[in-house]
């Protein structure tokens, strides 16, 4: 990948928006593929770095994922669950309808 | 049609010729964990609605998830009674998808670095025969929540209590060639989770469910588009629902029409698949490693020591019985499909004939429970008592016939089968003098017909044997009235 080529187009904006269920406004396109091919571009100098002896790194820190043990600890919050919800009725959420 | 050809299963015969199906199979098994698979909330099925659903579950900001140690030791337990290839770094990462009933809006899943990679199992096939099926890889992954589209007319309501709750996905190679096959696949590996202890299988309540990617193709060629038939949930459903699908691709290319690759739901009151949506390639999900969990590591003596505490397995304990019991490879694949089958065998068959035994349970108990609607555990014949039976069988002291009346009230009554045998005077008469005397009876009442056997009909033996064995009750030893009789009507 070069940050000379276009990554991204309208379309690809498109799905993305799709995708992330955003509603971009027509006339903010062309900037946002822009916007877009910048990032990617800055990015990409990453790749002109040879890292093919090197592990992925995925903490720097060097901890190991902490596990826990198999106890219920947690739950029997409803009311806190739902507190923030637009509307709930006997214990459930309710959404607009969603039919496949 | 069909019938006219020999079509092995799997097999379509087409207007251009014979299609074979490619299957393969993704079964989700819900861990048997208390907890979830990242957060502290109960697992339990069927509690009150939202409560059991911690912060974590619900996605509020800020909260972090934190893995359940069980659950990786669960899946490590599965991967190695696959025979599969333990993975001892593996990556979670986030599936992304927008739905009511996710509200991370995204699924903790593992897409690049499994737990469990590659592996296989050995599935065995109505006539006897077993093939190999291979497995892709395992996996863990959170549960999604629960829709209801049925409680208002605008409204959907979403029950969070499953969120999160820990799932294993089995994907299978596409190896599977038959419905049947896909059947029997399940089977397996519900029978395998269910002695590992990784997952009770109980398939009614959604603990295990399977999607099968089916397409067809003429045999040696390339694979064909698949569709995938999502969440079946009874072995019956999948062989229905494979058999359906394979069918209705061979009607559209046989037209000329092309398969679009596609997720379908299966109708079980038509018995047929129907288009769900088209499917998103893999990239729509745009799977990306989950920056809130670092990769899963484990050390080669954790996953020996869980090595060093898995149970005897299915296949070792068939060839295991075979050897010990002398029964054939048949029934000890129905006796090792559920451990506490193998249990009950074990002690029913403990000193006694091992094949009778081996019959009289297969045929007989199940049938029974069977048609009575009774699980084994709750049999009103216990083991020690079909033992019983099958011991006053081998020593002569009943008939194979009367052991079934003597099973029939042991069913309804639970009394041990010599109490039953004693109470009701079912003992088999083997005494010659006694069975002479029945055979006696019956020459004097039946003259003319002794004539005509001496005159060369032949035919009219079954016919002393049946008078005398009615006359006895159906207790006199079949062996000796017909050994007997035979010495007497020369």
């Amino acid at each position: 990948m070069s940050n000379k080529e276009t990554m991204v187009d309208i379309p690809t904006v498109n799905k993305i928006a799709r995708l992330s269920r955003l509603n971009i406004p027509e006339d903010s396109k062309q900037n946002l593929t822009n916007d877009l091919n910048n990032i990617l571009g800055f990015v990409a100098q990453l790749d002109e770095v040879n890292t093919s002896d090197v592990k992925p790194l995925a903490s720097v820190t060097g901890h190991k994922l902490p596990l826990r043990s198999d106890k219920v600890t947690d739950g029997n919050i409803e009311d806190l669950v739902l507190k923030n919800a637009p509307e709930s009725s006997s214990g459930f959420f309710v959404v607009p309808k969603v039919i496949e | 049609m069909n019938e006219f050809f020999n079509l092995k299963p799997g097999q379509i015969n087409g207007e251009t010729g014979i299609w074979e199906m490619v299957i393969g199979l993704e079964i989700h098994a819900q861990i048997s964990s208390k907890s979830k698979l990242f957060s502290g909330a109960s697992a339990s099925f069927g509690a009150e609605a939202n409560s059991n659903v911690s912060l974590v579950d619900a996605a509020m900001p800020g909260m972090l998830p934190v893995i359940n140690e069980f659950c990786v030791e669960q899946a490590v337990k599965t991967g190695l009674a696959l025979n599969a290839k333990i993975n001892n770094v593996s990556i979670f990462d986030r599936k992304n998808y927008f739905y009511a009933d996710l509200p991370q809006g995204y699924q903790i899943s593992q897409f690049t670095k499994p737990i469990v990679g590659e592996g296989e199992i050995i599935i065995d096939l109505d006539d006897g025969l077993q093939t190999t099926i291979g497995i892709e890889r395992l996996h863990l992954e959170q549960d999604a929540g629960k829709s209801l589209h049925d409680q208002h007319p605008s409204k959907s309501y979403i029950d969070l209590n499953r969120t999160g709750v820990a799932l294993m996905e089995i994907v299978s190679k596409p190896d599977i060639r038959s419905p049947q096959e896909a059947g029997a696949y399940v089977k397996k590996i519900r029978s395998i989770l269910r002695y590992v202890g990784a997952c009770d299988g109980n398939m009614e309540e959604g603990s295990l469910r399977a999607d099968c990617n089916v397409s067809v193709r003429k045999s040696g060629e390339k694979f064909g588009t698949r569709c995938e038939i999502k969440n079946l949930n009874s072995v019956r459903f999948i062989i229905q629902a494979i058999q359906s699908e394979a069918e209705r691709q061979v009607e559209i290319l046989e037209e000329g029409g092309k398969i679009n690759q596609e997720t379908r739901l299966f109708d079980t009151s038509t018995g047929e698949t129907r288009s769900m949506r088209s499917k998103e390639d893999a990239h729509d999900y745009r799977y990306f490693p989950d920056p809130d969990l670092l990769p899963l590591e484990f050390s080669d003596s954790w996953v020996q020591k869980i090595r060093e505490k898995l149970p005897e397995l299915p296949d070792l304990l068939k060839k295991r019985l075979v050897t010990d019991f002398g029964i054939t490879p048949y029934d000890a694949s129905i006796l090792v499909e559920e451990k506490d089958y193998v249990d009950f065998y074990e002690k029913a068959a403990n000193g006694k004939d091992g094949k009778l035994t081996a019959n009289w349970m297969i045929t007989e108990l199940f049938g029974a429970l069977k048609k009575e609607n009774i699980l084994l555990s709750n049999s009103p014949i216990s083991p020690e008592n079909l033992g019983q039976l099958v011991a006053l069988i081998s020593d002569g002291t009943i008939s194979g016939k009367i052991a079934k009346d003597v099973f029939a009230e042991m069913m309804i009554s639970k009394k041990s089968p010599s109490d039953i045998v004693k109470e009701k005077g079912l003992e088999q008469v083997s005494d010659d003098t006694e069975i002479l005397k029945l055979i006696d009876k019956v020459i004097s009442e039946n003259e003319d017909k002794v004539k005509d056997y001496l005159g060369g009909k032949d035919k009219l033996f079954g016919f002393f044997v049946g008078q005398v064995m009615k006359l006895s009750q159906g207790k006199a030893n079949p062996g000796i009235v017909n050994k007997l009789l035979k010495e007497k009507l020369k």
